[in-house]
């Protein structure tokens, strides 16, 4: 027996709002490698614009690289022992405390960039260093570490992990180290994953935040489409992708269906 | 498991707790106890769940911290305010908390690990314990590639690799099926004993108490209801309360007139010498204190067979004598029909009379 007509129709509407979506994108990279866009593929392919953008941008890449390197290590600090305290202290504190720490995602990443310069702006140093723009992401991205981690937690039996590893002796770091880090390592680096991510394609916030100096690849981005020829603002989206959809994959991968699991 | 000659000599501490208490957010679970437990000693808590147990054993761990300052010793020792990882107990979980990102062996090194010792001797030492449980060939595995019955043998592995001053077990077999717990605490009593060690084991299964325990403590509502050796406990329950935890207890109530509890049911009858003032009793005896006898007379229960029930070399047969139902526990040979009415008298002292409850 052959497939309903109405199977065909879902495979046929889904296959167009693909295309619908990815269509800009596809476009957008061929932009990138097309000699000239206006003619279009029959002018030929090169890597030459590509080539232009590594020449005017590589300290953006090379910054959104470190940001991101920077907050990802600072949200693993306060991250993932932050988890762990607010699972096990629990009640109504931990979960104000949770809401809190959340809330730079609701808010406009502008009016939190705003909030930033008013209150550190006078700290010259900081204010033009790059740490200040990973500063920003941490604040941006911590609720994600927080809730990847958390999730995990709630999954494993840590408080009887924890016991266990205390009746043998350990001292609460050593339990911590030893027993429940390793057993929320999924949490950590599906956490990690979306935090580098995030970073890399922050926009509005570091819009706000940058300094001539310290430019992330999104910023000179916007700076490339307002200011330069189509075809290296295309290449510079390319180079972009190239950063991010390997990030993505991996995100797919690690959500994806869950590994046998048992508890202790 | 193996038997072997080499397990340590007895380790054990003995355990003195001196008006105990606990309470959580001004409820109080546990109220004040005396309890002393001699080194060696297997304790076992019984009890319903909520009646106390876990709390007084985690007490004894120090996974919770007591009301007030030396209400609880080892060896003399005040430990009261030493956190569990300074206690030096063993500790065995129903949940059994092994680490799943350590391998068998691994986990019953952890402790030795965690004592400074180095890996060729944590190694060795690792390997005896698991020899003695049984699980040598395993040493290697993930936890998650060995048995239920496996993961709480090398649980206690664990527990006794850092050679406690207590094991502390709780409920350590409830999350096993029916066979393999009744093979398993008969193994684990052995290694016990073998051990020398002081243990306190908690449970809910009365018949784990008896085969395990040298001492049982039924626990009611916080507090030890009795605390004696498994005989004792049932068959000279201190309340009714122990009496229904410890297996079946039947119970006749009635008027005692000159001595006797006479209940008259027309066809049916009971009549049991009590002595004593006259009073409104409860009369309670196990189901195989009674013997079939010819007919009624003093000291005898003509009760009305309602069903039979056959376990093998026994019967549990449903009996109602005056409006009140009994079960009665005969050899299988004996036949019994519904609707007969058959004699009974009771064995030697069986017949237990508890104050009425208000």
């Amino acid at each position: 027996m052959g497939r309903r007509w109405t199977t065909w129709a879902g495979i046929g509407l889904t296959a167009l709002l693909t295309l619908f979506l990815i269509l800009p994108v596809l476009l957008s990279i061929m932009a990138g490698l097309c000699v000239n866009y206006a003619r279009g593929l029959s002018s030929g392919l090169t890597l030459a614009w590509v080539g232009q953008v590594l020449d005017l941008y590589l300290d953006t890449i090379l910054r959104s690289l470190a940001v991101a390197a920077t907050t990802l290590v600072l949200t693993l600090l306060i991250g993932v022992p932050g988890a762990y305290a607010l699972v096990r202290r629990g009640g109504p504190l931990a979960r104000i405390v949770e809401e809190v720490v959340t809330l730079p995602v609701a808010i406009p990443g502008l009016a939190l960039a705003l909030g930033l310069i008013i209150t550190y702006g006078g700290y010259g140093t900081f204010r033009q260093s790059t740490l200040f723009i990973a500063v920003g992401h941490v604040l941006f991205t911590l609720p994600f570490m927080l809730r990847a981690v958390m999730a995990v937690l709630e999954t494993i039996d840590w408080r009887v992990l924890d016991e266990g590893a205390a009746s043998l002796g350990a001292p609460a770091w050593r339990r911590f180290v030893d027993v429940i880090l390793p057993n929320v390592r999924e949490g950590i680096l599906a956490g990690s994953l979306t935090v580098v991510t995030l970073s890399v394609g922050e926009f509005n916030l570091t819009w706000m935040m940058h300094t001539p100096t310290t430019k992330t690849l999104p910023v000179g981005l916007a700076d490339a489409y307002a200011s330069l020829r189509l075809e290296i603002a295309s290449a510079y989206t390319l180079v972009f992708l190239v950063m991010i959809v390997p990030l993505l994959v991996g995100l797919q991968m690690v959500a994806g269906p869950q590994r046998e699991r048992i508890g202790p | 498991m193996t038997q072997t000659a080499n397990a340590a000599p007895g380790t054990g501490a003995a355990i003195t707790a001196r008006a105990l208490t606990k309470s959580f957010h001004g409820t109080t679970v546990l109220h004040p106890t005396d309890l002393h437990v001699p080194a060696g000693e297997i304790l076992v808590l019984l009890g319903p769940s909520g009646c106390g147990k876990t709390t007084l054993l985690r007490l004894i761990a120090g996974l919770e911290r007591p009301d007030g300052p030396d209400m609880l010793r080892f060896d003399g020792e005040d430990v009261s305010g030493v956190p569990v990882e300074r206690r030096n107990v063993g500790m065995v979980f129903q949940s059994y908390a092994l680490f799943p990102n350590m391998t068998v062996g691994e986990n019953v090194a952890y402790g030795l690990k965690v004592r400074g010792l180095p890996s060729a001797e944590r190694r060795a030492e690792a390997g005896r314990l698991l020899a003695l449980v049984g699980l040598e060939e395993h040493a290697g595995k993930r936890i998650t590639a060995i048995s239920g019955g496996q993961r709480q043998r090398c649980a206690l592995a664990r527990a006794l690799a850092i050679k406690p001053r207590v094991l502390l077990l709780d409920e350590p077999l409830a999350a096993l099926d029916a066979v393999l717990r009744e093979r398993l605490r008969a193994e684990i009593g052995l290694l016990l004993r073998e051990f020398g060690i002081t243990a306190v084991y908690v449970t809910h299964d009365q018949a784990e108490a008896m085969a395990i325990g040298d001492r049982i403590a039924v626990m009611q509502a916080g507090r030890i209801a009795q605390i004696d050796r498994p005989e004792v406990i049932y068959h000279r329950p201190a309340n009714d309360f122990v009496a229904d935890f410890v297996g079946t207890m039947n119970r006749l109530a009635g008027p005692v007139r000159d001595g006797r509890l006479v209940l008259d049911g027309g066809d049916t009858r009971a009549d049991l010498p009590t002595g004593g003032p006259d009073r409104e009793a409860i009369l309670c005896f196990r189901p195989e204190a009674v013997r079939l006898r010819d007919g009624p007379g003093e000291g005898a229960i003509l009760a009305r067979i309602t069903a039979t029930t056959f376990f093998g070399a026994t019967q549990r047969l449903l009996a109602e004598v005056a409006g009140q139902v009994l079960r009665l526990d005969l050899p299988s040979g004996l036949t019994f029909r519904p609707g007969q009415l058959a004699a009974f008298s009771l064995e030697g002292p069986a017949l237990l009379e508890f104050p009425r409850n208000g």
